[in-house]
């Protein structure tokens, strides 16, 4: 006889932390007791991005949620629910607005969380298969654009919809469309697709691109209508080989259907894509750089004015919108901009892609509503900090962005509240680190990443980054002094505001947010030569302590620079000068009488 | 392929294909056939989704089991890939993690064949539009 | 035209709409410091990339600082040049720079003639507060030009002028964060490169990071030597020039100090390039008026348009670039490859002293020459006709190194018989001038008639492609163009190529308004109204010429009457006329 009935228990580590092991093994412990092993199985499960009301046990068919569960609970929730077949009233989930017990997880407010909008047809349709596309409203958008509105009419929609620019800075893109298609009118014009994802770790455009292509495609055929243009160029790195087979698959086949190229639809609009490989520097993500990489120039930015809807690619009028900001467009002509302006914040609208990633449990790819917290998304939707450590900072908006802490958990996040808390929205990253991390060497981190990715053309990057590396170096080096955190907030300070593009003006942000959030910690690394986080490594200091050391001479042979000294069967001493921290005398003691500090 | 001329072509092959994705999109025609989605981004493919994918093929095949096995998109799960959603008709999909081969056999064995749920499911915690 | 009204340092202007707030500025007497910012008004030349930030004013409202150079004057703008926040990120951007810049001041090329040298004191920089790892590039040498990388400060206008000027693109930004820098293409030689020499990066660089290749110590020591002879000549634009280096006016025409100079430095026989200027008209006109008898007659093998050789960077542009047409500029050998082949003939002979025995040295306003020297075919089993060629900033060096108070020097005449010119070869330092000289002496060949008038003004000016109908009564309409800038010369190639040149005879020369502002012409810094000057001065050296036209020239009918016969003859053949190789670069990406 097949199972009837399943029983998930919750097994990430938040809910195995209270207790889900047992109640697990209490509930198989019943099942054995009343001869359900045939008629019921217990199923452990990934997380439920509900830790907050950990432990979660949910019985299948009939999708009854139960929350903070006990061991004790066991038994009652298998002779009540399995056999008798009644809901356990009093674990019940309880929804917050109306008080009322929810017992079915499809329609708990939970689940809604998470909304995708961008990534609608993300794992959900084979990408290589147009039709697919197209039974997912795939086309509707642009033959709806085509033949029943006006460019004008579509920018408009476009602008009510509060749409803003997805790469970063959320410059709005209905304004943007509208600028371009006044631009130079009649003139060959370019409507781009930035798709040069370089945040560390991030890897939106690239899931978008993979997923669900012919979006993004239908998106530039829309934007060309808007403002002008038959061409279309993607750009994207040549790192992505999945994301441009699919675009080169997807391209062919909407060739193939007519739904680019000449007389799309047989409305007399001509639409052509063609894609451009980078090499993979961040600072191509930078539209002028982006377009002078395209030209076959160097890749890197020029000052604006002019701006590319004035003179972009080869000379003219282009529009560049980033991966995720055109996949939102066909959804906002589709379901009506009314629809999308009713989800987010009053300024920022719509749903943000974000790569969640770092010291979280559900390392994931994640869009969610403006106007969502950071707790939501760390705890809910992350299944919170790994291994039970506690939460220390979330890095938004990559080398661009800073470091939020606990206090900015409630704000609801969206382009302005991050950057009034002196981070940003930037492409998505997000990127938790928990009491292990050093925030000085998280500063050192992002920067080392620009100073690499710098384009070397304007001097306060090219070697004001570099320099506030160094400095940054020396503290973590322990070589820091209190003059040294003045430089670095000055020159910070002086980057900020001379740089010639985006990345240099905002490069010093990860080093202006780490100082101002955790001060302490830049202090403690100059002033006691410490760091909290155990990070740095040549601020520990390992020692022996003699009460406990017996002498067996096992750390001193291990050590690779001889730097410990001390004769058989009487305590060892490390000689601090000499020693070069590797660690490997506290692995080799087995009476743990080696510390770190 | 002819090409679609105009706007109601495209609907009208909208349409043609709602069927076919209807019963994706709601699993309770009971026509339909066992439907497995393998997310094939680069992060799938990186944790060996291709393998678990032509595992599922040729292993239904083998046990002449009609079931459609496609690739889709990256589903979201990044730290549990390769990830795989099974829609049995009339049921709920499930999201399968860390869906290597012993797990995929395993997928076949208990839950397509026999309706059981084995460990590894994934709780779905967002919502499509 | 529509105007803007905005206010700087509390004062209120109105400017041109497109004016930027350096110029708008530069109005109202306030000079904002600029680094990478370059251009010469009227001669087509300019560089405003924004990148080094030294120029950074506040404007208020602004979320950061504003570059001058580039950024536009808008209604109502408020800027303030002197605010804290902007004199404190200017001097700290100016420390980055320097921080990343050799502090061997006192033996840099550049040194006392640097603008970055300039800038810093300016803003009295005491200390670099930045200490941190510094560029470590090798210097590099080639015939004209040494590179030495650690002073780039990546102000770009190298690579303009190489680009966007000289459509060479040799050099350019390579590599990227900091050892970001300007270089070839992996990293290879420049004589490796499509480089030709021109200098026109040295002359435009603000640091030390291009400069010449310094001759003069072999100069002086070859002087010293009791075993050689040494003779030297200076080229038509260094006698408009030179006397900047001693703080004279720009224009100033310095002739007779220049070979009293080369007297007092120890010269045997200091003698004229213009004399072989004069040869080069007789050579090259008796070409052009073959080649162009034969054309009009319907030879249809015949090269037309006749294109002149006497810029060694055009020579090598069109060797590298177009080998396929090399046939068209003339075969004549430039005016010092004549003078230097003519030298170590007859001049020998006449004096009885072996040719190894014999110094050449040219003083030319350019470093392509430097180059030029080392071409085997313009010497004799490894011993070069000239040996030597300095520009006029290393002359003032010699002048300077041998005690010499130029100022006060006393005027001297240049030494016979390689010393008479005419106007019509001093001419040959401004852009139109070898042109004009031409027509001068081929119009009245043509015709046989004395000319009526002597200045070809249309073929004058400092634009940058310049086009006339010269008429030629019984023999044709010559249509003539002079361009400068190896760009336009590519544009006259192009359509060489394409069949469509519509002129008999072009003037090409590298160099911004000709060998006035040559690469090896004391520092301009960008102010064009010094190139204006010296190129005003030439014309008036021209005015001053008792004789004006080549053939006139008594020490040339002399030669031809002693030693080469006639113009075009099989002796000035085998010693005035060169021929043209197949340079083109190919780039093997293996190695």
């Amino acid at each position: 006889m097949a199972v009837k009935m399943h029983i998930l228990v919750c097994g990430g580590t938040g809910c195995s932390a209270s207790a889900s092991r047992e109640i697990i093994s209490e509930l198989n412990k019943e099942i054995v007791a009343h001869d359900l092993t045939d008629f019921a199985k217990v199923v452990v499960t990934g997380c439920f991005g509900f830790c907050e009301r950990g432990p979660i046990v949910k019985i299948i068919p009939d999708n009854t949620f139960y929350t903070r569960v006990k061991p004790s609970d066991a038994k009652e929730i298998i002779e009540e629910h399995i056999i008798k077949g009644r809901k356990v009233q009093r674990l019940l989930y309880v929804a917050p607005d109306t008080n009322q017990s929810v017992s079915d997880s499809k329609h708990m407010e939970f689940y809604k969380k998470q909304v995708r909008i961008a990534l609608r047809n993300c794992g959900f349709i084979d990408p290589e298969n147009i039709e697919e596309a197209i039974a997912r409203d795939g086309y509707a958008a642009l033959g709806k654009c085509l033949t029943e509105m006006t460019p004008e009419q579509v920018i408009a929609e476009i602008k009510k919809s509060g749409l803003r620019g997805r790469g970063g800075a959320g410059f709005p893109t209905g304004l943007k469309w509208e600028i371009a298609s006044k631009s130079r009118p009649g003139e060959q014009k370019y409507v781009v697709c930035n798709a040069d994802e370089g945040d560390p770790g991030a890897f939106m455009d690239r899931s978008l691109l993979e997923g669900d292509p012919h979006s993004i495609l239908e998106a530039m055929a829309i934007c060309g209508y808007c403002i002008g243009a038959n061409n279309g160029l993607i750009y994207i790195r040549a790192e992505y080989p999945l994301a441009i087979h699919r675009l080169q698959v997807a391209i062919k086949q909407a060739k193939e259907y007519g739904l680019l190229g000449k007389d799309i639809l047989g409305t007399g609009f001509d639409f052509d894509i063609e894609l451009r490989y980078g090499a993979g520097a961040f600072v191509c993500g930078e539209e002028t750089a982006l377009i002078h990489s395209m030209e076959g120039k160097r890749g890197e930015p020029t000052f604006k004015p002019p701006f590319p809807a004035q003179s972009g690619y080869l000379g003219k009028p282009t529009n560049v919108n980033n991966v995720e900001t055109y996949a939102n467009i066909p959804v906002i002509i589709n379901k009506g901009a009314d629809w999308f302006a009713s989800i987010g914040t009053e300024k920022s609208k719509g749903t943000k892609v974000f790569a969640l990633a770092g010291k979280i449990n559900n390392v994931g790819l994640i869009e969610v509503p403006m106007g969502i917290t950071l707790r939501e998304i760390i705890y809910e939707i992350g299944g919170g900090i790994k291994d039970g450590k506690k939460f220390k900072a979330v890095q938004t908006g990559g080398p661009s962005g800073g470091c939020l802490t606990e206090k900015h958990l409630d704000t609801p996040i969206d382009y302005d509240s991050l950057v009034a808390a002196g981070s940003m929205m930037g492409s998505g990253g997000m990127i938790v680190m928990d009491e292990d991390d050093c925030m000085v060497a998280i500063a050192k981190f992002y920067l080392g990443f620009t100073v690499d990715e710098s384009c070397g053309k304007c001097t306060p990057c090219r070697v004001g980054n570099r320099r506030l590396l160094e400095i940054l170096t020396r503290i973590t080096d322990g070589k820091g002094t209190m003059k040294d955190l003045e430089d670095l907030k000055n020159l910070s300070a002086v980057i900020k505001d001379t740089a010639l593009c985006g990345l240099g003006q905002t490069s010093p942000n990860p080093v202006l947010s780490t100082i101002n959030n955790f001060w302490d910690e830049y202090v403690e690394h100059v002033v006691d030569k410490k760091c909290r986080a155990g990070q740095c490594k040549a601020l520990k200091k390992y020692t022996i302590d003699p009460a406990k050391c017996k002498g067996c001479t096992a750390c001193a042979r291990a050590c690779p620079v001889s730097a410990i000294s001390g004769t058989v069967k009487n305590p060892h001493v490390i000689n601090q000068l000499d020693c070069i921290k590797c660690g490997t005398c506290v692995e080799k003691c087995k009476f743990g009488a080696i510390t770190v500090q | 392929m002819d090409k679609i001329k105009n706007l109601a072509d495209l609907r009208k092959m909208k349409e043609s294909m709602q069927g076919r994705m209807s019963m994706r999109e709601n699993s309770d025609s009971s026509e339909a056939i066992i439907q497995i989605k393998v997310g094939m981004a680069t992060s799938g493919i990186a944790s060996g989704a291709k393998e678990t994918m032509s595992y599922l093929i040729s292993e239904l095949d083998k046990r002449q089991i009609k079931a459609l096995v496609m690739q889709v998109g990256d589903m979201g799960y990044s730290y549990a890939e390769p990830t795989v959603e099974v829609t049995i008709p009339g049921k709920d999909p499930v999201v399968f993690g860390e869906v290597k081969i012993p797990r995929a056999k395993e997928i076949i064995e208990k839950y397509i064949m026999e309706g059981e749920l084995i460990e590894g499911i994934l709780p779905a915690n967002y919502r499509s539009i | 035209m529509d105007t803007i009204k905005l206010t700087i340092d509390n004062r209120a202007v109105e400017v041109p709409k497109g004016t930027t707030i350096l110029k708008a500025a530069e109005q109202m007497g306030i000079r904002i410091p600029t680094l990478c910012h370059f251009e010469l008004d009227g001669l087509a030349l300019e560089n405003r990339p924004g990148g080094c930030r030294v120029c950074v004013v506040e404007v208020v409202g602004r979320r950061n600082l504003a570059p001058a150079c580039i950024t536009e004057c808008m209604p109502d703008m408020v800027v303030k040049t002197n605010s804290f926040r902007a004199l404190n990120a200017r001097r700290t951007v100016l420390e980055l720079m320097l921080s990343d810049h050799p502090n061997d001041c006192l033996q840099c090329p550049k040194s006392g003639k640097c603008e970055l040298q300039t800038l810093a004191a300016e803003m009295g920089i005491r200390e670099i507060p930045f200490q941190g790892r510094m560029s470590q590039y090798k210097k590099e040498f080639s015939p004209s030009i040494v590179r030495d990388a650690n002073k780039c400060i990546m102000c770009r206008r190298c690579e303009s002028v190489c680009h966007e000027y000289q459509s060479v693109g040799a050099i350019g930004a390579v590599e990227r964060g900091f050892p970001a820098v300007v270089s070839t293409a992996f990293g290879k030689g420049l004589i490796d490169t499509n480089c030709v020499f021109c200098g026109q990066c040295v002359a435009v660089c603000p640091t030390g990071a291009l400069a010449e290749v310094d001759n003069t110590g072999k100069i002086l020591r070859d002087i010293a030597n009791p075993d050689l002879k040494t003779c030297v000549q200076v080229a038509p634009a260094v006698r408009v020039a030179l006397g900047e280096e001693f703080g004279m006016p720009a224009g100033s025409i310095v002739t007779g100090k220049i070979a009293a100079a080369l007297k007092a430095i120890g010269f045997d026989y200091v003698f004229d390039t213009d004399w072989s200027a004069d040869l080069t008209i007789m050579e090259e006109g008796t070409e052009v008026i073959g080649r162009l008898k034969a054309y009009l007659a319907g030879d249809k093998d015949v090269k037309i348009p006749v294109m002149t050789s006497c810029c060694p960077a055009w020579v090598n542009f069109y060797e590298k670039f177009y080998p396929e047409l090399r046939d068209y500029p003339s075969t004549a050998k430039s005016p010092q490859g004549m003078f230097g082949a003519t030298v170590k003939t007859y001049f020998a002979d006449k004096i009885g002293v072996p040719r190894k025995k014999l110094v050449c040295v040219s003083v030319m306003p350019c470093v392509a020459k430097k180059y030029e020297c080392e071409r085997e075919e313009l010497g004799v089993n490894g011993d070069p006709d000239v040996n030597y060629s300095i520009t006029t900033r290393e002359l003032a060096r010699l002048i300077k190194i041998c005690n010499i108070d130029f100022n006060s020097l006393p005027e001297a005449e240049f030494d016979s018989p390689l010393g008479m010119s005419t106007g019509a070869a001093v001419i040959f330092g401004a852009t139109g001038g070898v042109m004009e000289a031409a027509l001068r002496t081929a119009v009245e060949v043509l015709t046989g008639k004395t000319l009526p008038r002597i200045d070809f003004e249309e073929v004058r000016g400092l634009d940058g492609v310049r086009e006339a109908t010269i008429p030629v009564p019984g023999v044709a309409d010559l249509k003539v163009a002079v361009v400068y800038g190896l760009k336009n010369a590519r544009t006259i190639m192009e359509q060489i190529k394409a069949g469509n040149c519509p002129y008999h005879f072009v003037e090409v020369m590298a160099c911004p308004g000709g060998c006035i502002d040559g690469a090896g012409q004391p520092y301009h810094h960008g102010d064009a109204s010094i190139i204006k000057a010296r190129h005003a001065a030439i014309y008036e050296a021209d005015r001053r010429m008792p004789l004006r036209k080549s053939h006139e020239n008594p020490e040339i009918q002399a030669i031809y009457k002693e030693f080469y016969g006639k113009p075009c003859s099989e002796k000035s053949h085998h010693l005035l006329h060169t021929l043209y190789f197949d340079k083109k670069i190919k780039f093997d990406l293996e190695n």
